[in-house]
């Protein structure tokens, strides 16, 4: 078993729920501080995200974040150097596209990820099918390749799918890109289609926007991922102390 | 004996052309792309929908398009030209071979809408086209830039009953357009069809639209042999994603024939690109040395396209197919010399293939040849745009 999902088990075992920010690397000078705060606020890991210039299962919210932060010139490469600094004992995952860890090379980006205590990898565009290549190269270098499952995945392939995720198991809430909330989403039925077979951590994600939908879905699975909401507060000008109230805010509402 | 290797045959079943294709797309889009194939294999291997798609064509869309000899070109150049007039067919482009079977398809589907992406709107005036012909609602995503350069092809597309939404995400142009289209469908999947304009994205989309596109080739084949002629030396057609080369060399691929592919100098995903991952597929990509997506500039904007099929991207490495590129400057002189010659105003897009027969006339074309040129599309979207360069340059 990868580190990640020793480390997200163990949190679980507690009987605490997974709060997960994500953050777009390079996105301000002060990055690294916004995560600091977030995990001062209570997060239990922190997703990073690596820019991509088509970001395609993204909606506005993080594409600006991509645009904006490959302006300042942010690399893998820079990210990784930037989180030498950040002094917070949490699990990383990254999040990026598949064109980026393959132009790096696949098992030099996992070796660079793991180097850099990033102890999982995100990527929305490599299904089932295609992620052989990279599952070996995570495997070669205690990196999770996390996979997702989405509300009209069937359930033989949610089984294969829960079997071959490391970390934990990503259930998308929304058939959509990141960023649409509106609704109550499927998490709830995702979730419960991976526990058919599988108890790895399972995470919900996408359209967490509100500390209050933020609690209902970690009722009924092992926590959530929060993005576009924190992310929109930074692209707003936020600072630490926006992102340590907003993620108060959820924190507080997941365990309430 | 080993048997003979046939070309452009159908990809392996992940969706590959050698080491390119696949589906590189999330997993909530998997179940679509399934369905889409399974739909077309049963489709393509029944009679009746095959004989749908030919009667639309045939009633609807003006096939088969004829081959003409450009005699005086031919004379100027030293050539022996043959012309696929895809410019004659209805939209005034290739596009609608490929957007005739895929509605028939989403019908087949029971599906009710389509989407699209356009560059200058040629695919999005066919689709709506199509969509308005069968009864199927129809959204196009373009970007803002290319719907501000192409105003008047948006109108066309709402006086077809489709709706235009300008992409406002990254560059403004083609491959944002892709995108937003792709996350469009994520959230409609249900009861759309994502009907993709070119050989690229996800598989089965490459290999089904070489297939639609295919009949050009395989009209064009039967119809050379009218004049005597039984394969030409040289095929030569431009290329964006690739789709009307795709579909005239699918009729000459098991040939003796030179296959040529002409890219705008902006968008050589062939001479300046590199194997990556966009779009659903593994091709070659022009990109930065961090694996960015660079934008592709071109005076046509069906050509303003980073990437290339990946089908295309094989042929190019085992080299059955050869790629050169055109940069702008030679494009506006090929669209003359055919205008003035033969009496066809070409496409922008089309007008690439045409100055690389004049600039390799007596070169790479050895005196002589006979040369098979897809005329892809006619030029009347690009007239104001051409007199406007004309006008500067005066
Ligand atoms: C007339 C014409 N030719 C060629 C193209 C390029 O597309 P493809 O390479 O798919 O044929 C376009 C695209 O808009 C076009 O309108």
């Amino acid at each position: 078993m990868k580190s990640l999902e020793r480390d997200l088990r163990a949190v679980r075992a507690t009987g605490r729920k997974l709060l997960v920010p994500y953050f777009m690397g390079g996105l301000t000078n002060d990055w690294i501080e916004h995560v600091e705060a977030a995990v001062l606020a209570g997060a239990d890991a922190v997703e990073i995200g690596i820019p991509f210039s088509d970001p395609m299962m993204d909606g506005p919210v993080i594409q600006e974040a991509d645009l904006r932060s490959l302006t300042f010139g942010t690399t893998l490469d820079s990210i990784c150097d930037d989180l030498s600094r950040l002094d917070a004992a949490v699990p990383l995952i990254a999040m990026t596209y598949y064109n980026i860890v393959l132009h790096y090379g696949l098992e030099r980006a996992a070796g660079k990820l793991a180097d850099s205590d990033i102890h999982g990898a995100i990527i929305p565009d490599l299904p089932l099918e295609e992620t052989g290549p990279w599952i070996a190269a995570c495997d070669g270098a205690d990196v999770a390749s996390v996979l997702l499952v989405a509300p009209s995945t069937p359930p033989e392939r949610v089984d294969q799918l829960a079997a071959r995720t490391q970390g934990f198991a990503y259930a998308s809430a929304r058939m959509a890109v990141t960023g649409q909330s509106a609704g109550g989403g499927d998490g709830e039925r995702v979730v419960a289609s991976i526990r058919r077979t599988s108890d790895v951590p399972a995470l919900i994600g996408i359209g967490i926007a509100t500390p209050n939908q933020a609690k209902e879905a970690a009722e009924v699975s092992d926590g959530v991922i929060v993005g576009s909401a924190l992310v929109q507060v930074i692209l707003d000008g936020g600072g630490s102390s926006e992102v340590e109230a907003l993620i108060m805010g959820f924190r507080s509402a997941i365990d309430s | 004996m080993s048997d003979p290797v046939l070309y452009m045959e159908e990809p392996d079943e992940r969706g590959r052309f050698g080491e390119f294709g696949g589906r590189f797309v999330p997993e909530a889009l998997i179940p679509a792309c399934l369905e889409l194939e399974a739909a077309f294999i049963d489709a393509w291997s029944d009679a009746a929908f095959i004989e749908e798609y030919r009667t639309v064509l045939r009633e609807f869309a003006g096939r088969p398009t004829p081959v003409t000899p450009l005699l005086r070109l031919g004379e100027h150049l030293g050539l022996r030209i043959f012309a696929k007039r895809e410019d004659l067919a209805h939209t005034g482009s290739h596009k609608i071979n490929n957007v005739i079977g895929q509605t028939l398809l989403t019908k087949r589907m029971g599906k009710r809408r389509v989407i699209a992406e356009t560059g200058a709107g040629q695919h999005g005036v066919a689709t709506a086209t199509a969509a308005a012909r069968l009864g199927l609602e129809c959204t196009v995503f373009m970007g803002e830039v290319d719907t501000e350069r192409q105003i008047l092809n948006v109108f066309r597309m709402e006086l077809l009953g489709s709706r235009v939404v300008p992409v406002t995400s990254g560059s403004r142009t083609l491959k944002d357009a892709v995108n937003e289209a792709m996350r469009d469908w994520v959230t409609c999947v249900a009861d759309t069809h994502y009907c993709i304009g070119s050989v690229m994205g996800p598989h089965p989309f490459p290999w089904i639209v070489r297939e639609f596109q295919s009949i050009i080739g395989q009209e064009a084949s039967r119809q050379l042999a009218d004049f005597g002629v039984d394969v030409p030396d040289v095929v030569i057609a431009c290329v964006g994603g690739g789709s009307n080369a795709a579909g005239i060399f699918a009729g000459f691929a098991n040939t003796s024939s030179r296959l040529v592919g002409i890219e705008a100098a902006g968008g050589s995903a062939v001479g300046n690109g590199s194997p990556g991952v966009l779009h659903g597929m593994r091709s070659l990509l022009m990109q930065d040395e961090f694996g960015q997506i660079e934008e592709a500039h071109s005076i046509s904007a069906g050509l303003d396209y980073p990437g290339i099929g990946p089908e295309h991207a094989h042929l190019a490495q085992i080299r059955r197919a050869e790629y050169y590129a055109i940069g702008d400057e030679d494009v506006i002189g090929a669209l003359r010399l055919l205008s003035e010659k033969e009496g066809i105003i070409p496409a922008l897009e089309t007008a690439h293939a045409v100055a690389w027969m004049i600039r390799e006339a007596g070169g790479a074309l050895p005196t002589g040849s006979t040369v098979l040129l897809n005329l892809s599309g006619r030029g009347d979207k690009d007239v104001a745009q051409v007199q406007a360069i004309l006008h500067a340059e005066s």
